[in-house]
């Protein structure tokens, strides 16, 4: 078996950039080949030999759950794309303005065919500066794809004062404080930092969020979406938090966008680290801990209307 | 749906299926363990049977013109192939096939270029359709000289008389099959199905099931019409005398391949670690009745092909080896051993039953000639 090919997701409000962010990966020397699935045919200048069009077509599971949903769409042009292997090195899938992201993940681990083949490599979202602001008050779609985001790329910073943009990007963290934001013109950022970022891989998860086991205790506001973090200063019993963490995602899934953490076993040399969509979780023992090293444990939650409260408690009663 | 299990996980992941009422639940489990070393290791072989053919591209489709294999490429290509010889030939330049069907006298085939090409046993090809930037992934040929193709959510058939009709779905068209006899097709979407006479001015009739529905196919007595599902089941729908629902689950992944037997009482299915055989000899279906479960092997079954005309069912695995099965005793002929990386994808027998041609995902290919 060959690696799997990684698919790239880019999401962003309408007129934020994602064309031009899009065109500026295609057309980067960097000498791969891309498969790129568009909503709207035509946006791309650029002549790609691989581009196809996708319907969005979202698809509930038959399981009566309405945050159980995956791209129809997405499953049948990756089962074709499949056939010709070879051909490209990656594949970019690029959503409307107003889709939420949630399906388009939830495909790569809810359809088995496309999770053999194809792995998420994360979401990336561009943003406007002049407008997230506003978006972020009337558009629930636009904060989807912020709460959402491995990547931010907070663009047109052109047309606003220092200040506007410190504003904005405050209320990015409000929302999401996980994502690696980066401040452009014209999406004029280092593909590097777009692609190949490994967002949804257990392994990557310490790499790529540095102050994520120092960092403190989180508590940002913005009206109903919300990024809950807690932490335990030492080890988590495993008989305690599977239960726990199964229940709270069924439960609490619809209302759940991201989560991620990071828990100490008690005689587990390794650090037990997990990732999820909505209800679908990932998880493995990843990394040893290193000879010395303090075990502590941390959760987050990114999502709408959570109860901060009951996360604690239920999280801290978990405790070794 | 997890990758890597821990305790506990189950219960996230496969949250209670709360499938509206079933008339009709067969479900089948996979026999112990054991069973599966009883396969391959001891059957009889037919591997000197076979001449290699190099396709050079992943198989998509294969199709029988008289005594000419053709061999549908995810390169574009169609590579015809006769005694021994083969002639490529270039009918989707620089794109992909995604699909093909045969009836006998030509090979159809949808790429991911928009269009659809016809290819003949002399090496003529030409489109016959064209639809600007989509990707044609699903047709049917009747047995009448009609064809049907599907870009998005709308269906297009030709009669044999060139007349085309189209009509649009609810959401994308996956999988089109014509009726035994007559000229009609269905067609399968999400949340269910639909029965249209392109001909006939009528309204089309509509088969209900909630969820994505895949690939089609129509029993040869034109009873039922069963579907494959993305929640690894499959659907069916007893046309006469009422619209009875059968559901046949329990596949651990999806079925893409359908074979009735020549007698229309089986149909075989793939996406089990064995072929799956569903009895349709009573006027019921397979209500209440339990498949037969043929091959069971530690791979999963791609491509199942009855032979034309007696019980004897070609099956294909993930892995890359075929098995040929005999439905009255089970036993088994190896056709081809497993290979690594070379799945099989495509697989189709001749009009006679003598030839049985196979393509695999990496590009490797041949017709089995049976003694
Ligand atoms: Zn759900």
């Amino acid at each position: 078996m060959t690696d799997k090919i990684p698919v790239t997701v880019l999401t962003g409000y309408l007129g934020a950039g994602k064309t031009t962010l899009l065109n500026r990966i295609l057309t980067e020397p960097h000498g791969k080949k891309y498969a790129v699935i568009v909503n709207e045919f035509g946006e791309i200048g650029i002549d790609n030999e691989l581009v196809v069009g996708a319907d969005e077509e979202v698809f509930e599971m038959n399981n009566g759950c309405i945050c159980c949903t995956v791209r129809g769409d997405l499953i049948r042009i990756l089962d074709g794309l499949m056939k010709r292997k070879g051909k490209f090195d990656a594949i970019i899938v690029e959503t409307t303005g107003l889709a939420d992201p949630a399906p388009v993940a939830q495909t790569f681990f809810m359809d088995q065919d496309v999770s053999d083949t194809a792995r998420l490599d994360a979401v990336v979202t561009v943003a406007d500066a002049k407008w997230l602001s506003d978006r972020l008050k009337d558009a629930p779609e636009a904060k989807n794809q912020i709460a959402f985001a491995d990547v931010i790329i907070l663009n047109k910073i052109d047309l606003v004062t220092p200040e506007q943009l410190d504003e904005v990007e405050a209320r990015i963290r409000a929302i999401n404080p996980y994502a690696k934001v980066h401040r452009t013109q014209n999406c004029a950022i280092p593909i590097a930092e777009v692609l190949d970022r490994k967002a949804f891989d257990l392994d990557r998860i310490i790499e790529l969020e540095p102050d994520f086991l120092e960092e403190g205790h989180h508590h940002h506001h913005d009206e109903d979406m919300q990024s809950v973090s807690v932490a335990i200063d030492g080890e988590v019993d495993p008989e305690k938090f599977m239960p726990w963490i199964s229940n709270l995602t069924q439960v609490e899934g619809p209302n759940i966008l991201r989560c991620k953490g990071i828990v100490a076993f008690p005689n587990e040399p390794k650090r037990f680290v997990f990732q999820g969509v909505h209800m679908i979780l990932d998880g493995d023992v990843q990394g040893e801990w290193k000879p010395g090293e303090k075990h502590t444990s941390k959760v987050v939650f990114i999502g709408r209307d959570l109860n901060e409260k009951a996360i604690r408690e239920g999280f801290l009663a978990c405790a070794a | 749906m997890i990758r890597k299990a821990y305790p506990g996980a189950q219960e996230v992941l496969l949250h209670d299926l709360a499938l509206p009422f079933i008339p009709a639940t067969m479900l089948w489990r996979t026999p112990p363990e054991g069973i599966a070393s009883m396969s391959t290791g001891t059957a009889p072989s037919l591997t000197q049977s076979i001449a290699p053919v190099a396709a050079g591209a992943h198989v998509t489709a294969i199709g029988w013109l008289k005594g000419t294999a053709a061999f549908g490429l995810g390169d574009g290509g169609v590579l015809l192939a006769k005694d021994g010889e083969t002639h490529r030939l270039e009918a989707h330049p620089d794109a992909g096939i995604l699909v093909g069907a045969s009836d006998g006298e030509r090979f159809v085939t949808g790429g991911d270029d928009g269009r659809v090409a016809v290819t003949g046993p002399d090496g003529s090809t030409r489109t016959l359709a064209e639809a600007k930037g989509a990707w044609i992934d699903s047709l049917a040929l009747s047995a009448g000289g009609a064809f049907a193709y599907a870009s998005g959510k709308r269906v297009f058939a030709r009669d044999d008389k060139g007349r085309e009709k189209m009509l649009e779905v609810p959401s994308t068209a996956r999988g089109l099959a014509f009726a035994p006899k007559g000229y009609r097709l269905a067609i399968s979407h999400y949340n269910g199905a639909t029965l249209w006479f392109p001909n006939v001015e009528a309204k089309p009739e509509v088969l209900d099931w909630k969820g994505s529905h895949l690939d089609v196919t129509w029993s040869p007595d034109a009873r039922f019409v069963v579907t494959s599902m993305q929640e690894n089941a499959l659907h069916g729908w007893r046309l006469i005398p009422d619209k009875g629902h059968m559901r046949m689950s329990g596949y651990p992944s999806k079925t893409r391949s359908f074979s009735w037997s020549h007698d229309g009482k089986w149909l075989a299915t793939s996406g089990a670690e064995a072929a799956i055989i569903w009895p349709f000899e009573s006027k019921e279906g397979p209500m209440g009745k339990a498949p037969r479960e043929c091959g069971v092997r530690p791979a999963k079954v791609s491509r199942v092909a009855f032979h034309p005309n007696t019980l004897v069912l070609a099956v294909a695995y993930e892995d890359g080896c075929i098995l040929l099965i005999r439905l009255a005793d089970a036993s088994e002929l190896l056709v081809r051993a497993a290979v690594a990386g070379s799945g099989v994808t495509a697989m189709a027998w001749d009009k006679g039953g003598k030839r049985l041609a196979f393509g695999c995902e990496d590009g490797q290919a041949g017709i089995l000639t049976l003694p």
